[in-house]
């Protein structure tokens, strides 16, 4: 049994792992699952620009992630770059636009003075407090501080607009090792996260895009037919490798 | 066994000498295991592809090494121009409450690294107290910024300088006065006198407390995670966290032990060096203490100063905001399951390293030889190795060799003996030196056996170094951090770990309360240890040869 929050985690294990049944994968949005059926995800979580409402509107937002380069973001937005997440995000953003796009963009948000944050929550926090006025995460960790500060919190999730890869949904999700000794167990575990039951706390508790129809969600979240997400197959998001050596080229992590 | 009787005095003089294979085997293990995580770290990162020299060789390896001397070298520098004033005030100059500031002034060893960066972010940070008191009314939108170099400097210096403080202290009681008055016999000022007499026979001591605040802060993963101001710990921390290829930890690794072995050679060759006696130690206080007159309030002030910055202000921005969190809907029942762990870890961690450092103790004070001299220097080693080198150690090693105990409470116990063992062996070793061979030959030679010796004259007579030594190897338990986020089992949570993670996600009324359990856990720990004997004045809660870290 593997169980990873991202699926550069899940691709790189992939060859490790053995096809899961038809009665488990078929009820997984096709999204969010593998091709091959060697894993499925267990809850979504889409990549959004939180932003400080008192400074920002939609309207000042761009379309693409890409936009953020331009001198008028100049020291206005931060990121998490060792979190695996906001890695994943630029997996997909060197699939969909190349490897040269993928290392000018980062090169530019790192000549832009893009501000560097231990995590998510820290990023969401300082666009609350405008430290900073945008910055890019999970959309989740909002929902969080929602709920500890009402819903006055002066900052709101921003879905990046066309498909950009700004604004892919990303999964945790399982697969089961083609090793395993207790193949029945693992089955019953991921069929158990899969449930209602499973998805409806993931729902309420965590925040997070359920995997499967029918489940109910927060009142603020957009909804997951309402995310114009990039067409970008999860399963070619493997290579987190490769994009460690991009970020450690351009200097953004160690 | 040809030693196992020794009825005969001679025989036993002999025997001290030599000493069993029952008696060594035990200690070389004990020394062994200190050894085997590095020893295979080194191997590892020897080995690792030419891709993993590649990215050490990198401009930016350079830069991350080139960060963590400076900072080692700033704090250190840092912590002699604070300690010096304070240590000579204290201890030679007619300060008003002049014990009381002895006192005050040792406290911020019981504040762990962690602990100190969270009080800067939460006071000076973007969000902080600062920034809401000051800031807001008088309109100033963003303070400055508080994060990098000189938020980690100044934390680890106000934290670390009783290292060099407790040094320079138990110098300046042995110094003999006398020489700085025949200095001011011949013509020079008071000043005069100090800067060209007392200061260069201060010399070792400031060195040897420096080079304890280097490798504190080459050690340091706390306040440069939370600072983050990249080090080396940290950009290893980093390094594992987020890849699957850990050639490049292993690596850094190798340059963060290479800098620790630096500082531990120069250490061993200024203790080496030059020893200054006094003829007649402590006559000073039979001439009185150098009046400061004018300068009484100035030194008040500094005292003060210092007092506040490291150790009130800390508390009290700590009790705001415990304060604050119970007012809001901070639980104080999430506390019990990190204090559990603390405490189960930690007694673990000090009962084994007990058990370990005893028959290491032993044969350092019962059979004095190269051999000995070598397990000394190998033990302690292990405590100047940062910490989190030696969990990347244990992580590779246990995954590889020893799957089982990979992410078990047992590993974890292990890696804290193996950072924790010199303390051990010092407080072990300086009750051991009081229990007379004697005594336990005339035990033998009425007929009882070794375990019965042990049991019954060793071991009520070196009762207080065993019970000291377990204290010591707790408390620096308690405040362990990379390790313990390195290897504890999944969901196993001490307080450390639980103020580290709360508070680098910036909530900050969530860790103040396990920070504050920390430090008033650390208090207590460190009253005891200096009520056992260790004297604030002049040994600090040192014991043997080895500091609390």
């Amino acid at each position: 049994m593997f169980y990873a929050q991202d699926p550069g985690g899940l691709g790189a294990v992939a060859h490790l792992l053995g096809e899961l049944p038809e009665s488990i994968t078929s009820g997984v949005d096709p999204r969010f699952r593998s091709a091959e059926g060697k894993w499925v995800g267990i809850s979504g979580r889409a990549r959004v620009v939180v932003y400080n409402t008192k400074k920002l509107g939609e309207a000042d937002l761009p379309a693409s992630v890409m936009e953020f380069t331009e001198p008028r973001w100049k020291g206005r937005m931060g990121w998490a770059p060792t979190n695996g997440s906001f890695q994943a995000f630029v997996t997909a953003l060197r699939v969909m636009k190349g490897e040269e796009a993928a290392r000018r963009w980062l090169e530019g948000m790192v000549r832009n003075g893009v501000k560097a944050y231990a995590n998510n929550t820290a990023i969401v926090q300082a666009v609350a407090s405008g430290e900073v006025d945008a910055g890019l995460v999970n959309h989740y960790y909002l929902f969080r501080l929602l709920e500890e500060n009402g819903e006055s919190y002066p900052a709101r999730n921003y879905y990046l607009k066309s498909g950009d890869p700004g604004s892919v949904i990303l999964v945790s999700g399982a697969g089961i090792l083609s090793t395993s000794k207790n193949v029945e167990a693992a089955q019953k575990f991921i069929e158990f996260m899969l449930s209602d039951v499973s998805q409806q706390y993931f729902a309420s508790r965590t925040y997070e895009y359920p995997v499967v129809q029918g489940i109910k969600t927060h009142r603020l979240l957009l909804p997951l037919a309402q995310v114009q997400s990039p067409n970008v197959e999860l399963a070619s998001l493997a290579d987190l490798e490769g994009t460690l050596k991009l970020l450690r080229e351009v200097g953004v992590v160690p | 066994m040809a030693s196992g009787v020794n009825l005969s005095p001679a025989k036993g003089l002999h025997r001290r000498k030599g000493g069993s294979s029952l008696v060594w085997a035990p200690a070389l293990l004990a020394g062994a295991a200190v050894l085997l995580p590095v020893v295979y770290l080194v191997i590892r990162a020897l080995g690792a592809g030419a891709e993993a020299w590649e990215l050490l060789l990198r401009w930016r390896t350079l830069e991350i090494a080139g960060r963590t001397v400076l900072l080692a070298a700033t704090v250190t520098v840092g912590t002699a121009l604070i300690a010096v004033p304070l240590a000579w005030l204290t201890v030679r100059s007619d300060l008003p409450l002049r014990r009381l500031w002895a006192v005050l002034t040792t406290l911020p060893l019981a504040i762990p690294s962690y602990v100190g960066a969270m009080v800067v972010v939460a006071a000076l940070g973007p969000r902080g107290l600062v920034q809401q008191i000051v800031g807001q009314p008088l309109g100033i939108e963003r303070l400055p910024e508080v994060y990098g170099f000189p938020g980690a400097a100044a934390t680890l210096m106000l934290l670390s300088f009783p290292y060099v403080l407790l040094s320079v202290r138990g110098a300046l009681w042995g110094l003999d006065p006398a020489l700085e008055e025949a200095g001011r016999t011949l013509g020079y000022s008071r000043w005069g006198a100090f800067r060209r007499v007392t200061l260069p026979l201060l010399r070792p001591a400031i060195v040897a407390g420096g080079l304890l605040v280097a490798l504190y802060t080459l050690s340091d993963f706390g306040a440069v995670s939370l600072l983050r101001y990249e080090t080396l710990t940290w950009a290893i921390y980093l390094q594992y966290e987020a890849t699957f290829d850990r050639a490049v930890a292993a690596a850094l690794s190798l340059i963060l032990i290479l800098m620790a072995v630096t500082v531990l050679g120069l250490e061993a060759w200024s203790k080496g060096r030059g020893h200054y006696y006094g003829s007649s130690a402590r006559a000073f206080l039979q001439s009185g203490p150098v009046p400061l007159g004018p300068w009484r309030w100035p030194a008040v002030a500094f005292c003060l100063v210092v007092v506040a910055f490291s150790v009130a202000l800390p508390l009290a921005i700590l009790g705001y905001w415990l304060v604050r969190g119970l007012a809001g809907s901070e639980a104080l029942v999430s506390l019990l399951r990190p204090a559990v762990g603390s405490v189960v870890v930690a007694s673990l961690a000090a009962a084994a390293a007990v058990v370990a450092a005893f028959p290491v103790a032993r044969v350092m004070t019962r059979f004095p030889g190269p051999l000995s001299g070598i397990l000394g220097v190998v033990t302690y080693s292990g405590f100047a190795l940062p910490g989190i080198v030696v969990a990347l150690a244990l992580v590779f090693f246990s995954v590889r060799f020893a799957y089982p105990v990979y992410q078990s409470l047992s590993l974890l116990v292990f890696a804290y003996v193996v950072l924790f063992l010199a303390p051990a062996i010092g407080a072990i070793k300086a009750s051991l030196l009081q229990v007379s061979p004697r005594v336990e030959e005339a035990a033998r030679t009425v007929g009882a056996g070794p375990w019965r010796v042990f049991a019954r004259v060793t071991l009520p007579l070196a009762a207080p170094g065993f019970l000291s030594a377990g204290a010591l190897v707790f408390l620096v338990t308690v405040k362990e951090l990379p390790a313990t986020l390195l290897l504890s089992p999944p969901g196993f949570k001490t307080l450390a770990t639980t103020v580290w993670s709360a508070s680098s996600a910036g909530f900050f009324a969530q860790a103040a309360a396990p920070a504050l359990l920390l430090v008033l856990a650390s208090g207590v720990v460190m009253a005891f240890l200096i009520a056992r004997g260790g004297k604030v004045s002049s040994q600090g809660v040192t014991r043997g040869d080895v500091p609390i870290r």
